[in-house]
């Protein structure tokens, strides 16, 4: 064998060691989880609230919350990130603008998301005196989640062809009803991805509510928006950092990681699946 | 039945016809020249079939090429012209799904066999694209890059060869101040010559040109046709083109392919004078394609 | 009146797509805000370079050298994870994956990305930490060994994507180029598709790196939290993000300590700004290399 082809042989296998223990360190993680958690979750887990000071009973108040600050953050979220899509993609303003706009998106996107905790801190509990809520938690997670629905978005309207713009506009529609009417329907696909991925993003978040919607423990379940509430993350964190009885309370812990997990892993395949399906269609 | 000047018939059913290996029996045409060249071919295709996937894209190609001499490939896009001659480095085998029948062989020695290394091979069978793809490198690193992956060492040496390679490639004058430069801040003309320079460096026996001239101007692309005529002192040329006429001025020999067959080969002059089969005569009549 | 319309439509159109630039200049304005009256106390000098943090201590002490330090500590030792792996995961997929892999792998990658950065946490507080500690017989498994490692491996799915994608940018016509003159696939690989995506790879190691140093509950959960100037990789480090995140629900609103904890999360957000700043000018640089309109 000559000297370059050993070279290359060696480089290929460190290549494929990358790969796998790329693989194998993530998959390591998910398999530990889930075989721990496992035997903590049952029907008991999934609906009942926690008692005797979080060493029995269930976690089905944080499943709630969870469930609440996400739908806000998405309700939040989702017209204001189609919006900033639509108008990027459709009204092709001026380069400069679409310039700062793409980089304040990028930005905030990249923004760390304890720092967006503080922000909600003060703006949404305190200056708006929101309190430490739902609507507090859910505005905050909102804001983290507009960047990924925004760049869903674009993509979706991009792959719209051109064409059938100026199909509907050369039968004597109006922007805005072509808008409507034409691309919207057509990017549905790709929009409904981004507010799945981000779905995902939300619901894992810990830092962002730490200061504007989560409680440590809860009697019940939250009344109005303006209640406190448990969330499955923040759950997580309360039973390891400030658990009393460590031994049992590690178990309820490994069993709402596996259920976090489960929930983000399985939403997030589900957007990858959508848009998979979805590029196929475009590029057939 | 294709009508090839080739003392080869071929079945299109049934076992595999015997190779047929050194030069083909001469033909003459109606003014009495030999329509191929006497020399030992540089490389002879025997019965290719190429399959993308299960999708037939060259059916039972034979045929010869002559050693510093230059052959047109002529035909109508989608032809397999341009499959046809990425075979002969075996620059197919980067399309996945690929599948290939015959035989190769360059100097006498099967170029498909597990035994030829295709690094090797192609550093003897160069080829130039269709459009000028010089790496996001300075000019004179592009050139110097073949000879690299190629062992060379030795700054002096390589140097050597850099400048040598421009020269050849009729580019030295017009960069040689600007060698540290991008590559590609040239022009659309230049980048093609550099490519050339780049294929020259690594000291080849056979050039393959696919469509050279595709995406220049024709001030560029007549610098580059007269390159080819230069250059076919030295190398074996195969260049395919849809200009008819660019294959009348540079090559000795033409072969026109139609829907993944070749119709017919011979000596240029001949095949534009007296072709003989009806659909070369309708193609370079401007019937059709 | 459909006219009218229809120029309203835009306005409100217009209005709303800047709500992403709005929350951003309101994230600056609230941590400058916020942080500036901490620096009436304690000078800028002292502030970034003060090596004792002691907020709740009497007379309290301001210096956040010890957080910067720590964040940076966790920040490297995680590159030197999320590289190599990262990278050579995205070659390998470019390179050898047949189109079968691949199909399963990228989205696999994918997938991976959006693990929650608390389950990362839990796993290093009750399965790594641990085997650390065993391992090289440590008086405490939470230190910055172990947070690099999970900030690493968390990191590695991000790198991995977005390297993959600058490389998928590379014209075939390269690759065909260097076969042609007689190269062989990792030459082909090492030579030509790298320098050619290389600053599209840079781009990709730098937001991992931003997604490293920005992250907050497991350095939180496994940093080990002591805010003290760290001198080995198995001393335990409290990050910036972590103070942020432990200290705020102690720190009474308007207080000394309060402003300081913003003052930390603008030094944080501005680390991450420059970040993104450069890999934005860094891409751009790419797509004009290649020549790429987007």
């Amino acid at each position: 064998m000559k000297r370059r082809d050993i070279i290359q042989k060696i480089g290929f296998s460190a290549l494929f060691a990358c790969m796998a223990a790329n693989i194998l360190f993530l998959g390591g993680i998910i398999f530990f989880i889930a075989a721990r958690g496992l035997g903590a979750i049952s029907w008991e887990f999934l609906t009942q609230a926690p008692r005797d000071s979080m060493t029995a009973g269930g976690v089905a108040p944080a499943i709630v919350g969870t469930f609440y600050l996400t739908l806000g953050a998405i309700i939040f979220a989702l017209p204001l990130g189609v919006a900033c899509a639509v108008y990027l993609t459709e009204y092709s303003p001026k380069g400069w603008i679409v310039n700062v706009l793409r980089i304040s998106i990028n930005n905030l996107a990249g923004v760390p998301s304890v720092v967006f905790g503080l922000f909600g801190l003060t703006v949404f509990v305190k200056y708006a005196g929101f309190g430490v809520s739902i609507l507090s938690g859910s505005l905050t997670l909102g804001i983290l989640a507009l960047p990924v629905i925004i760049s869903a978005s674009q993509e979706a309207l991009a792959a719209v062809p051109q064409s059938i713009r100026e199909a509907s506009l050369a039968l004597g529609a109006t922007q805005w009803e072509t808008i409507r009417k034409v691309v919207l329907p057509a990017s549905l696909p790709g929009i409904l991805t981004g507010v799945i991925l981000s779905v995902g993003r939300v619901a894992g978040e810990t830092a962002p509510i730490l200061f504007t919607a989560a409680a440590f423990y809860l009697k019940g379940y939250p009344h109005s928006i303006f209640s406190e509430v448990m969330a499955l993350p923040y759950h997580i964190y309360a039973l390891m950092t400030e658990g009393t009885h460590p031994e049992i309370q590690t178990r309820i812990a490994y069993g709402s990681s596996l259920l976090l997990l489960a929930l983000v892993l399985s939403v997030s395949m589900l957007a990858i699946f959508i848009r998979a399906r979805q590029r196929k269609t475009y590029n057939a | 039945m294709p009508n090839v000047d080739y003392d080869v018939r071929i079945k299109t059913e049934g076992p595999r016809p015997p190779l047929v290996r050194g030069p083909v029996a001469l033909n003459m045409n109606s003014l009495g020249e030999a329509d191929v060249f006497g020399a030992e071919p540089k490389i002879s295709a025997r019965c290719v079939n190429f399959y993308y996937g299960s999708k037939r894209a060259l059916n039972n190609i034979s045929i010869d090429f002559s050693p510093r001499r230059v052959t047109s490939i002529i035909g109508p896009s989608g032809c397999g012209k341009s499959t046809f001659i990425r075979l002969l480095n075996r620059m197919h085998e980067l399309v996945p799904g690929s599948r290939l029948e015959g035989e190769i062989l360059l100097d006498g020695m099967d170029i498909l066999s597990p035994a030829c290394d295709a690094a090797e091979l192609r550093k003897r069978v160069g080829m130039v694209f269709q459009k000028p793809n010089p790496f996001p490198k300075s000019i004179f690193e592009n050139i110097a890059y073949g000879l690299e992956v190629n062992g060379f060492t030795g700054r002096n040496l390589i140097e050597e060869k850099v400048v040598d390679s421009l020269k050849k490639a009729a580019l030295w004058g017009e960069i040689k101040d600007r060698l540290k430069d991008s590559a590609l801040g040239l022009s659309g003309g230049q980048q093609q010559r550099l490519c050339i320079a780049r294929c020259l460096a690594v000291s080849p026996e056979v050039i393959l040109f696919d469509e050279p001239c595709a995406s220049l101007d024709p001030i560029s692309t007549a610098k580059i046709e007269e390159l080819i005529l230069e250059l076919k002192k030295d190398y074996t040329i195969v260049i395919v083109t849809h200009n008819m006429q660019q294959a009348a001025r540079v090559s000795d020999q033409t072969a026109f392919f139609l829907m993944g067959d070749l119709i017919e080969t011979g000596r240029t002059d001949r095949i534009f004078k007296a072709p003989r089969d009806k659909r070369t005569e309708d193609y370079i009549t401007g019937r059709f394609g | 009146m459909n006219r009218k319309k229809e120029r309203l439509i835009k306005y409100l159109f217009t209005a709303l797509a800047f709500s992403s630039l709005v929350f951003l200049i309101g994230i600056v304005l609230v941590l400058f805000k916020e942080a500036l009256p901490i620096f009436s106390r304690v000078s800028l000098h002292d502030f970034l370079l003060g090596e004792s943090w002691y907020p709740t201590a009497e007379p309290p002490e301001f210096g956040i050298l010890p957080l910067i330090l720590a964040s940076l500590w966790v920040t490297l030792g995680a590159l030197v994870i999320c590289v190599p792996l990262g990278v050579g995961s995205a070659l390998y997929l470019h390179e050898l994956a047949g189109p079968r892999q691949r199909a399963l792998l990228k989205p696999v990658i994918e997938i991976l990305a959006s693990v929650p950065s608390i389950v990362y946490g839990f796993f290093g507080m009750v399965i790594l930490a641990p085997f650390l500690q065993n391992a090289f017989d440590l008086p405490i498994g939470l230190c910055a060994l172990t947070t690099s490692i999970i900030l690493g491996v968390m990191a590695t799915p991000t790198v991995a994507s977005i390297a993959e994608d600058a490389l998928s940018y590379v014209p075939r016509s390269f690759r065909e180029a260097s076969f042609a003159v007689g190269a062989d696939r990792w030459q082909t690989l090492t030579k030509v598709i790298i320098p050619a995506a290389g600053s599209g790879i840079s781009t990709a190691i730098i937001l991992g790196m931003s997604r490293a140093i920005g992250e907050t509950m497991t350095v939180l959960m496994v940093a080990g939290g002591s805010a003290v100037i760290p001198h080995s990789v198995f001393d335990p480090v409290r990050p910036m993000t972590a103070a942020i995140a432990a200290e705020m629900g102690e720190a009474s609103v308007g207080s000394d300590h309060y402003h300081a904890l913003f003052a930390i999360a603008l030094i944080l957000f501005l680390i991450t700004f420059v970040f993104n700043i450069a890999a934005e000018l860094i891409s751009r640089r790419f797509r004009l290399k290649l020549g790429l309109s987007r």
